[in-house]
């Protein structure tokens, strides 16, 4: 399926997603890893830890809401896979970045915006699994 | 104060992945489908949020520290090794074959989708599965490296 080529757009919301990186930064001294939000979620180190991350948290989800009261139209999500590729992916996805230590945001923006080593190998070979998947799915098993 | 801030960050992380297009996995498999469907969008998300960050980064750690904390909380460990590769490729994986990363669906998770669910839920599983298996690997030697820090 063919999706639109948005360059403004994209650029437009990668450097508000930069600038939440900032402010995450600014304010609290902390990397803006979706991967580390959620494992700090779901363990804590004190409750004052759970506070701040569930607040961002809210904040986050709310970017649909807030996309739709600026344009008048809902955000594009189209998701092309069944359940089934869902919850494996979930599944992978979810060891990935737990032993990974990170994903696009931890390590793709904030990773290498500061130049980590670690980071500088995790990006390029997640960049290429995910490539190489893809391949696979769409034109090797004609999925 | 504080609240309202940490809750606007999120706010203006929300509506940079739902402009940019990283919700949408339809978007994001087309980005590595470059023998097929493929659109370039992506690049100019990973472009524009690197800009903003590498730039903002330092102008941040010109001050001595953070607002509302005492230092800056930065990952230290400069180690390649077999988890960080071995998990990142894995990642990977479940990235192409879903086409959501985190950071992308949890913000996504606002537009109550039932896909967006699914896959967030599968997702805290895969972490719990992982997160067991470290316990597991850890108390069997228990030399090894204790909680890797999360970034």
């Amino acid at each position: 399926m063919e999706t639109a080529f948005t360059p403004v757009a994209s650029t437009l919301g990668g450097a508000l997603i930069g600038l939440a990186a900032v402010m995450l930064m600014a304010l609290r001294g902390r990397i803006f890893g979706a991967t580390g939000l959620v494992a700090g979620l779901l363990r804590p180190a004190s409750r004052g830890d759970f506070a701040w991350r569930a607040l961002l948290l809210a904040g986050m989800v709310t970017g649909p809401l807030v996309y739709r009261l600026l344009f008048g139209t809902p955000m594009e999500l189209t998701v092309p896979v069944g359940p089934l590729a869902l919850v494996l992916g979930g599944l992978l996805v979810g060891i990935g970045v737990t032993y990974g230590s990170g994903c696009t945001s931890g390590h793709g923006v904030c990773g290498l915006a500061r130049l980590s080593p670690r980071s500088l190998v995790a990006v390029p070979v997640f960049m290429a699994s995910t490539a190489a998947t893809v391949f696979v799915v769409r034109h090797v098993l004609g999925a | 104060m504080k609240h309202l801030a940490t809750f606007l960050t999120g706010a203006v992380f929300g509506l940079g992945i739902a402009i940019s297009g990283m919700a949408n996995p339809a978007k994001v498999v087309n980005f590595f489908d470059v023998a097929g469907a493929w659109d370039p969008s992506l690049a100019f998300v990973m472009g524009g949020a690197l800009i903003v960050t590498a730039i903002g980064y330092r102008l941040v750690w010109r001050r001595t520290r953070p607002v509302w904390a005492p230092t800056f909380d930065l990952p230290q460990s400069r180690r390649i090794d077999l988890p960080l590769v071995g998990g990142s490729a894995l990642f990977g994986v479940g990235w192409g074959i879903a086409g959501f990363c985190p950071g992308g669906a949890l913000p996504a998770l606002g537009t109550l989708e039932p896909a967006v669910l699914l896959f967030t839920l599968a997702l805290i599983g895969g972490m719990l599965i992982a997160r067991a298996l470290m316990l597991v690997a850890a108390r069997r030697a228990p030399a090894a490296e204790p909680n890797r820090s999360l970034t």
